[in-house]
């Protein structure tokens, strides 16, 4: 075909979108809050729900537009928020739920399917608004359907607060005890970065413009497709073929994101880089591992597999994209990959090996589910575990735990939609409470001094 | 603006004339056409001018769709910038 197009390639791209699961997953809107502060809580809930609804009130359709005339499904349309304890640091309440339930109004109306940003960072300690937030995080994700919360607990720089992984263990615990959904929108990071657009960790960064457009692109159902064309061949082939696929992903998640930026009137801030994974059939990391030469997901060779995907995907996107952020990696959220799923019920995923897995990839142990009488001592253990290989290798790593009230080994929960579904995993039986119990900071790593 | 009209559908008479059909009743030119046969599936590609068409792009992408079920044809129009965007650097 004339006019620089051929008709292989069109059929590729047509066949990526049709039968490969290829989408952009989410486009996020970024707004700043801070001029929402106000000592009156009322008033602060007014000019929260306002704000949001200004500027957020075409993204919905933007977002649809763009879907209709691209024809690339865009699967989410999301907003992220000036973490919360900033903007309620002046207001006199105890009590930060009418500011979650507010944001869930703001999300319904404005139509987006979640809003992140009810959050605190408590990496280095503890402000009183940051207590009083994470005090509010168990009503707050049970009274609210869209809002998603997040709490930073260290990083490179900082160390840990380990009194903060102290009390996220408690808040877990108290979240899961009211509704075990209440977690699967509650993550705990060490390294959060302030411009991803994927929940439930999304929150806008105070180094973040008054509003921005980051995208975050997809398609480990391409990844998987491509890689079947290799079978026998070297890594390096493997490694050029991953790289040339996430190319043409991020090329398009380029496209839609300046075309956004353009019509909405708001600043272009990055493209994620991720293979974010969905319950659907074809659509899944494990898979991708699985065509590499594994036999499941979850067995030896699964660490080196997934680093080489890893770094393959940003090789390749990096290029194809003029400002690339976020977490920007692979991830491995267990409940959301049909891959992990079918390992995590047939005994070959373990906890362990999931933990060894988030010193490769972009996230960290994602959309786990637990016995439900799993103590918040055990649970604090998790996340500073976590944190430690965040802190030490200078990546963003997160918990998002499900302790399944009333459930065990052998069980399973399911969440529905996006979220999917998950095998209750076993735990080390050994007690952590005295070691959690100690509080105080783990002191930054040596390399963090580097200037 | 420049659009990919793709067209997928099992083999039988008529299909492009057919859809020809429906392009030139909402003043769409046509620039380029490719069409191929795999196994008995028909496989027909566009590239089309929408600069005369008055009718909006997601209501024409939503037509022809609707067009193209009743003939089980799998009809789907969208903007070329995708697919330059993904190809061309």
């Amino acid at each position: 075909m004339s006019y620089l197009m051929n008709s292989s390639e069109i059929l590729q791209t047509i066949d990526m979108i049709n039968q490969q699961h290829l989408d952009v997953r989410t486009i996020t809107m970024g707004i700043s809050l801070l001029d929402c502060a106000d000592t009156d809580l009322d008033a602060c809930c007014r000019k929260i729900y306002d704000k949001i609804c200004r500027r957020a009130g075409s993204l919905v359709q933007t977002g649809c537009d763009i879907e209709a005339e691209f024809g690339i499904p865009i699967v989410n349309k999301r907003i992220s928020v000036s973490p919360i304890s900033l903007v309620a640091a002046a207001c006199e309440a105890a009590d930060y739920t009418p500011i979650a339930l507010t944001l869930d109004r703001a999300a319904k109306e404005t139509g987006v399917n979640f809003i992140g940003g009810f959050s605190a960072l408590a990496q280095k300690g503890f402000t009183e608004s940051d207590r009083r937030l994470i005090a509010s995080i168990p009503t707050a994700l049970t009274q609210t359907e869209l809002v998603c919360a997040s709490v930073n607990v260290g990083s490179t720089r900082a160390g840990i607060n380990m009194d903060a992984v102290a009390l996220m263990g408690r808040i877990v615990r108290e979240t899961a005890d009211i509704d075990p959904m209440g977690c699967a929108k509650l993550v705990v990071f060490c390294n959060a970065v302030e411009d991803n657009p994927f929940m439930a960790g999304a929150f806008h960064g105070v180094g973040e413009p008054e509003t921005v457009i980051n995208v975050g692109v997809s398609g480990p159902g391409v990844v998987a497709h491509a890689l079947k064309e290799c079978k026998g061949e070297s890594f390096d082939v493997v490694a050029e073929t991953i790289k040339r696929t996430a190319f043409k992903i991020t090329r398009m998640g380029e496209l839609v994101a300046q075309e956004a930026s353009r019509r909405l009137d708001v600043p272009f801030g990055v493209v994620d880089l991720s293979l974010a994974p969905t319950p659907a059939i074809g659509d899944s990391v494990a898979e991708i591992l699985e065509i590499m030469g594994l036999e499941t997901c979850g067995g030896h060779g699964t660490t080196a597999a997934l680093a080489l995907l890893n770094d393959a995907v940003k090789k390749g996107g990096v290029m194809a994209s003029s400002h690339v952020g976020g977490l920007s990696g692979a991830f491995i959220p267990v409940s959301e990959d049909a891959g992990m799923i079918a390992a995590a019920k047939a005994g070959a995923l373990s906890i362990d090996k999931l933990e060894a897995m988030t010193c490769v990839c972009s996230v960290g142990l994602d959309m786990i589910a637990v016995p439900g009488d799993t103590a918040s001592d055990t649970i604090a253990a998790i996340i500073a575990d976590e944190a430690a290989i965040g802190m030490v290798n200078n990546k963003t790593t997160a918990v998002r735990i499900i302790p399944a009230k009333g459930k065990d080994v052998g069980d399973s929960i399911d969440f529905g939609g996006l979220l999917g579904s998950a095998p209750i995993m076993p735990l080390h039986k050994g007690s952590a409470r005295e070691f959690i119990d100690r509080g105080g900071r783990i002191p930054a790593p040596l390399h963090s001094l580097k200037n | 603006m420049k659009a990919i009209v793709s067209v997928f559908a099992k083999d039988s008479k008529g299909i492009t004339a057919y859809v020809t059909a429906l392009l030139a009743e909402k003043e769409i030119n046509i620039l380029d056409i490719s069409q191929t046969l795999m196994q008995e599936y028909f496989a027909m590609i566009m590239l089309v001018d929408l600069t005369d068409c008055t009718m909006p792009f997601v209501e024409l992408s939503r037509y022809l769709v609707d067009k193209g079920l009743e003939r089980a044809l799998d009809i789907h129009i969208q903007r070329q910038d995708i697919f330059e965007a993904m190809h061309r650097i």
